[in-house]
């Protein structure tokens, strides 16, 4: 059984060095996205974020992991056990397969064999994407709903009329893309981009997309599964531990993840701008490049916004994104058959 | 709820006329005040109002980085104190013959709201000469977990022995120890806390 059609067959070494690569460079930069979006949120409002443990707080992730892990497991008594130990797994694990999909670099020649720099080039990209970003749901519906509290439910229900409505148009937003390029593949429209980077022609569709991509990853302005004003902590209120600390590594990979794509998509991938050629190793630099910087935009954006109420959450999502990532995709594919 | 109400506070047979009375009849009466609201902007404007606010909102944010933190890093910097800052209390000698400016007369003790301070007198004798005057204080303590630094005891000693100093770093592991001896207050304190300058 074929799970994805790929122009070429890797060696199964090859794999399974790769899933371990990508693997630990996922879980490594998650801290660095933590202690960068402490540190850059306190200059923005004008302290200095964590300084204390280790050499200018770089290791505070590390100590506020250790201090997560060392914690006793519990759960309230009206929770359902099962699902409520398993539910961050879903989310930790969706938010991880999804990052094998970004690719890091064209395909190389490395021990002499075809090595992409990508865990897997499925031929079916967004949507893969989109499936998993569906089943991450889950995580967070069922850890809400199996929590047993009323406020994890209202995070949960909340979460979950979020995510539909903006996957919606999180998805149209990349039909457009997917129509100028002609492909599915990730790859391939990192390819199509040697011209011009998507992020010009489509720039409303970069636009909803990123804007989606809040809601989807549950960042601020649209972090109203969380809301800690109102919901104390929202899905997560009844986690803490372990099981805490992968939501919250699950957030944060998904915020890379969603980087990723939008470098992907929208900024060219690992090409470089002004006809620049460099050798096949610098490739995956310059994805992670794009990457910290829309991961940059996620953390100035959390600092800058404040949350919106639930019901300009949903107007927002419908009446607003909604009818113009439709508008795009119809612009789009207008301009697309007039110009082949 | 209305059996609490004295008679003589409500107004005659009010409990049973209140309660009969419907909620919607309540009139607000000349308090209400109209909120005028600008017209609402229309779809593109509206878009592109918040397009620029949010913008504006960004621009804000990116510019605290290049003004740097304000954050004092308090174990390593500390913020100058004025000079009439009222810290820990210091007892005081002549610095010429090294006697004791405290003559045990309690005044302090007396002035004190929180009621901190214990003075025991004694009397000088030649061979043991402790202080300036005819007595002086055998044990001075002020609990300074009570003490609320008010700085009544500098206005009450006439002889200005006790003085507040400027350290406030008194934080300490037990309560008794918080208890600060005569020795303890007539050691030269530890400067801890910087001075501010005159102007500063």
């Amino acid at each position: 059984m074929t799970l994805a059609v790929v122009g070429y067959y890797e060696a199964w070494w090859i794999q399974i060095l790769k899933a371990i690569v990508i693997f630990a460079v996922a879980l490594q930069l998650v801290p660095v996205v933590l202690i960068a979006e402490r540190k850059i949120m306190g200059r923005m409002q004008g302290r200095y974020g964590p300084n204390r443990v280790g050499p200018y707080g770089a290791l505070q992730p590390l100590a506020d992991i250790l201090k997560l892990l060392t914690k006793e497991q519990f759960r309230p008594a009206t929770s359902v056990g099962f699902l409520f130990a398993v539910a961050p797994l879903i989310s930790i694990l969706t938010a991880v397969a999804a990052f094998a999909i970004i690719p890091f670099g064209d395909v190389q020649h490395i021990f002499g064999e075809r090595v992409g720099l990508y865990g897997v080039d499925v031929s079916i990209g967004p949507l893969y994407l989109f499936a998993f970003g569906a089943v991450a749901f889950y995580g967070i519906m069922l850890g809400g709903w199996s929590s047993g509290s009323k406020y994890s439910f209202l995070g949960a229900m909340r979460g979950a009329a979020q995510l539909i409505s903006y996957e919606v148009s999180q998805g149209l937003a990349l039909v457009g893309v997917i129509m100028t390029a002609q492909t599915l593949s990730l790859t391939g429209i990192v390819t199509a981009q040697k011209g011009m980077w998507y992020v010009v022609p489509q720039f409303v569709g970069f636009l909803i997309f990123l804007t989606a991509s809040f809601a989807e990853t549950n960042r601020a302005p649209f972090d109203l599964t969380e809301a800690d004003a109102e919901l104390v902590g929202g899905y997560n209120t009844e986690y803490g531990g372990g099981r805490f600390a992968s939501y919250y590594f699950a957030e944060y990979l998904n915020v890379l993840v969603v980087s990723g794509i939008v470098t992907t998509v929208f900024l060219g991938g690992w090409l470089l701008p002004f006809g620049i050629h460099p050798p096949g190793w610098v490739d995956p630099f310059v994805v992670l490049f794009k990457m910290s910087l829309i991961t940059f935009f996620f953390i100035w954006v959390r600092a800058t916004l404040p949350r919106l109420r639930y019901d300009q959450l949903m107007s927002f999502g419908w009446k607003v994104l909604l009818p113009l990532a439709t508008l795009n995709t119809l612009v789009t594919a207008i301009l697309v058959v007039v110009t082949h | 709820m209305s059996d609490e109400i004295p008679e003589a506070e409500t107004s005659a047979p009010a409990p049973t006329a209140t309660a009969t009375l419907p909620l919607t009849a309540w009139s607000p009466g000349e308090d209400v005040i109209e909120v005028q609201r600008p017209p609402a902007p229309g779809a593109a404007r509206g878009a592109w109002r918040t397009f620029v606010e949010t913008a504006r909102g960004l621009k804000t944010t990116f510019g605290r980085i290049a003004e740097g933190p304000n954050t004092i890093q308090y174990p390593e910097e500390k913020v100058p104190v004025y000079p009439r800052f009222r810290g820990r209390h210091k007892l005081h000698r002549f610095e010429d013959t090294g006697l004791e400016k405290c003559v045990g007369c309690s005044l302090c003790a007396a002035a004190c709201p929180a009621d901190c301070i214990r003075v025991v007198a004694a009397e000088n004798t030649p061979e043991n000469r402790v202080s300036a005057g005819e007595r002086y204080a055998a044990v001075y303590e002020i609990n300074l977990s009570r003490c609320i630094f008010c700085g009544y005891c500098e206005v009450a000693c006439p002889f200005d022995a006790i003085t507040m100093g400027h350290d406030y770093e008194l934080s300490d592991y037990d309560r008794t120890d918080l208890i600060f001896t005569k020795e303890m207050l007539l050691a030269e304190p530890l400067e801890r806390t910087p001075l501010r300058n005159e102007g500063e």
